[in-house]
């Protein structure tokens, strides 16, 4: 029986199958210079985070060291080490929402998922991030899940915000 | 009329003229917001509404409804406006779609409760014209932002898009288009106000077989949204836009930098771009004048630094977005060591207008050497949020209080902040002086991107100052000592005046510290950084001495200062406060008022979150 892998917010497949993917991936950008930010980006919707692994191959089929790859990869924000969670919260923390309460809200979900901003849930369902500024500043405080922006976020909505994701929609 | 090619100057007219013709016929016109603000208050759901009952009151020869990029007034979203009279409707949800459908496009009478009710004057404003927050603006680089439908080319050239790529390439050339900029007075609206047309002749002039053209898109500011308006709202003028700079500089290859945390903005964008390329509008030979030009999108990765532009020609190449060194400048050496000039989006938007309606038209709006408009981007306390396109030369006090309608609840206007984590913090005092490029810089701000944050009085300025600070800390990109170090040093002394641990001699410290950074810094991150801090040591130097000699937050926003107490009117004495009180600070008798006994508290807030009745203050 084939073993699906556990990083719940990249693609479905074994082991295997991801990392050949990957592969592929990165060595269709092989003579493309300057293209590294963007397979990671590509690599990582697949492989859901960016293990030494996968920055291994990234860097073995684009001619990189593995230096390069790794200083780029730890650069960016949007670049994760470790396994992402199916959904990602953001809540931004931008000076608009910042003024208007942003702070309230972050305390809230700590609260409610029993974890720190920067952590992921233990079922594997969020990884709960802090936003520099998401550009809804008209209607701070504001908060996304994976691309939905809800604006005007009060922390008694938070519950109800939540929990069709759970059952994996919107 | 789908999929047009266009080879020439005369075939856009002919389908400017076509779809006109078609618009024309039509009774109404609904502006429906399909801004990103509208779209997370569900606009979607508000269009389709109003589509079926267009369509089930048999409406649909008569009215013509079109989803376009952000109105502006994002505090009333999701919002539309119905022309030809440009009557305003906001809050709007799928019922009061129906019932505007009903009662205006049908029976021809304004909808009144669902108008723009202004508090001030108590009474219902239905058309623009008479609501201030639009009454004011001037739109050009927003020309096109709530007007046109941004998914549709045609729509965008019966709007004069890309006309100004066709006069460019067919009659001003290199030379003249440049010398339009110079003469329209355009700078740059990215924040450094940097002459665009000067940019560009030094890019024409640089000698080069290879050069590129990049719009900075990585609109990091927090505070900012009005590139993030422009790209999704009218991408063709972007576009336009870099194919006129590339022509004009002598690059067939373009880039635009857009930040990943607006996927919006990449979706619409790079549709535009695939429409465009299938009208023949990018590619080879555009407009039959023998120009080959194409544009690349490149997405950022969550970077603040990027927005500085060799850290973003670095991101670009694919490498860490580490800044360089200048000189060399971008336009001697940038992406891969060509000549390479950068323009922000706003700035870019407004370059085909200048084209089509001359320097001079551009030129008479604004003051001193700040010509034309500035799109700015109201939030904070403040009641109409949004976005608004002014002249350059209008007072703070017009803005806040006119257009953005002041404080919300009523409260007392305490500061604004103008230009991000790299500008700075005015008063009261500062109302009525100018908004413009100098003004701004005189008093310790800048214009920076134009996010205007507005505060009222529960806001403490020493609080806002460690917000930046912690901001551009956790941005720097560690690439030079005074950023890295610097920053970090300031931040702490601000955490140690904000956690009631600070004494006078921190704040000399601190401004000392906060000029040596600003002066050695490498890039414009590490040299504006100290802005938040010196504007406010400057102006709310009172709010600072509070903190470190009375050891108090006037605003009651540090947590550390706070003086909890409990009221003994609303206390029931139920005792869940002091059941939850880590210090065991709270004492008293069953159902009678308790106490707080502050020489044992440690300010955590707990018996706050616990009590039920509002009766801890602090």
């Amino acid at each position: 029986m084939k073993t699906t892998v556990n990083h719940v917010s990249g693609c479905t497949g074994t082991e295997e199958e991801l990392l050949q993917r990957v592969r592929q991936l990165a060595s269709g950008y092989k003579d493309k210079e300057g293209s590294l930010i963007q397979v990671l980006h590509m690599v990582q919707s697949v492989y859901g985070y960016l293990p030494l692994t996968v920055q291994q191959i990234v860097a073995e089929e684009l001619g990189l060291p593995l230096s390069t790859v790794a200083g780029v990869v730890s650069f960016y924000s949007f670049f994760a080490t470790t396994p992402r969670g199916r959904h990602t919260i953001r809540v931004c923390m931008g000076t608009a929402c910042y003024v208007r309460g942003g702070v309230s809200i972050v305390e809230s979900l700590e609260k409610q998922l029993g974890i720190q901003a920067g952590g992921t849930t233990a079922d594997g369902v969020f990884t709960f991030e802090i936003a520099r500024c998401i550009g809804s500043c008209g209607l701070a405080p504001a908060m996304t899940i994976d691309d939905t922006v809800y604006p005007e976020v009060k922390a008694a909505d938070l519950p109800s915000i939540l929990e069709p994701w759970y059952c994996g929609g919107k | 009329m789908r999929n047009a090619i266009i080879k020439s100057p005369s075939d856009l007219a002919a389908l400017r003229d076509a779809i006109r013709t078609q618009a024309s016929t039509y009774k109404f016109t609904v502006y429906i917001c399909g801004g990103a603000g509208c779209v997370s208050s569900r606009c979607d759901k508000v269009a389709e509404a109003l589509r079926a009952a267009v369509d089930s009151a048999g409406l649909s020869n008569d009215v013509r409804l079109v989803v376009t990029g952000c109105i502006g007034l994002c505090a009333h979203g999701p919002c539309m406006v119905v022309d030809p009279d440009g009557v305003f409707y906001g809050d709007l949800t799928p019922e009061k779609a129906w019932s505007i459908a009903d009662r205006h496009l049908r029976g021809g009478e304004l909808v009144q409760e669902l108008c723009y009710f202004d508090t001030d004057r108590g009474e219902y404003l239905p058309y623009m014209k008479d609501i201030g927050f639009f009454s004011e603006q001037v739109k050009i680089a927003l020309r096109n932002c709530g007007r046109v439908d941004f998914s549709s080319l045609e729509d965008v050239v019966a709007h004069d898009g890309y006309f100004a790529l066709a006069k460019v390439l067919t009659d001003l050339g290199r030379e003249r288009t440049a010398q339009e900029l110079i003469d329209a007075g355009l700078r740059g609206r990215g924040g450094a106000g940097f002459p665009t047309g000067v940019k560009w002749q030094s890019g024409m002039n640089q000698p080069g077989d290879q050069k590129y053209i990049i719009c900075n898109a990585d609109e990091g500011d927090p505070g900012a949204f009005m590139d993030r308006s422009v790209l999704e709202g009218d991408p063709h003028s972007v576009i336009e836009a870099l194919a006129i700079g590339g022509y004009v500089i002598g690059a067939n290859k373009g880039y635009v930098y857009v930040r990943a945390e607006y996927p919006l903005a990449v979706d619409r964008l790079g549709k535009a771009l695939d429409d465009a390329r299938a009208a023949g509008l990018l590619g080879s030979d555009i407009l039959g004048a023998g120009f080959d030009f194409d544009i690349e999108i490149r997405i950022g990765a969550g970077a603040f630094v990027c927005g500085e532009e060799t850290a973003l020609i670095n991101s670009i190449e694919g490498k860490r977005g580490e800044p360089r060194q200048k000189p060399p400048f971008p336009f001697q050496s940038g992406l891969w060591g060509c000549p390479t000039i950068i323009n922000n989006v706003e700035t870019l938007a407004n370059v085909p207008a200048i084209i089509l309606n001359g320097a001079g038209w551009f030129a008479s709006y604004g003051v001193g050497k700040s010509r034309g408009t500035k799109v700015f981007a109201l939030a904070g306390d403040i009641v109409n949020s949004g976005i608004i396109e002014i002249p350059m030369g209008m007072t703070l006090r017009t803005i806040i209080f006119g257009m953005g309608g002041g404080m919300k609840g009523g409260r007392a206007f305490k500061a604004v902040q103008s230009g991000g984590p790299s500008g700075g913090c005015l008063t009261v005092a500062h109302l009525d002086v100018s908004v413009d490029y100098e003004s701004l810089s005189a008093m310790g701000a800048i214009m920076g991107s134009g996010g205007l944050i507005a505060m009222d009085e529960n806001t403490c300025l020493v609080d806002t100052a460690r917000f930046f600070m912690e901001f551009v800390q956790d941005e720097s990109c560690g690439h030079c000592v005074p950023c890295r170090s610097g920053t970090k040093r300031m931040l702490e002394l601000l955490l140690k005046i904000t956690s009631g641990r600070g004494a006078p001699e921190d704040l000399e410290e601190l401004q000392e510290l906060a000029v040596i950074v600003g002066q050695t810094a490498m890039c414009g991150l590490g040299q504006t950084a100290p802005n938040p801090v010196l504007t406010t040591l400057r102006y709310f130097k009172d709010e600072y001495l509070a903190h470190v000699v009375d050891k108090q937050c006037p605003a009651h926003v540090c947590k550390a200062l706070r003086i909890y107490a409990i009221d003994p009117d609303k206390c029931r004495g139920c005792a869940a406060c002091a059941a939850k009180c880590p210090a065991g600070a709270i004492s008293g008798v069953i159902r009678q008022p308790h106490s707080i006994n502050t020489d044992k508290c440690v300010k955590c807030g707990v018996c706050s979150d616990a009590c039920k009745f509002d009766a801890v203050v602090c």
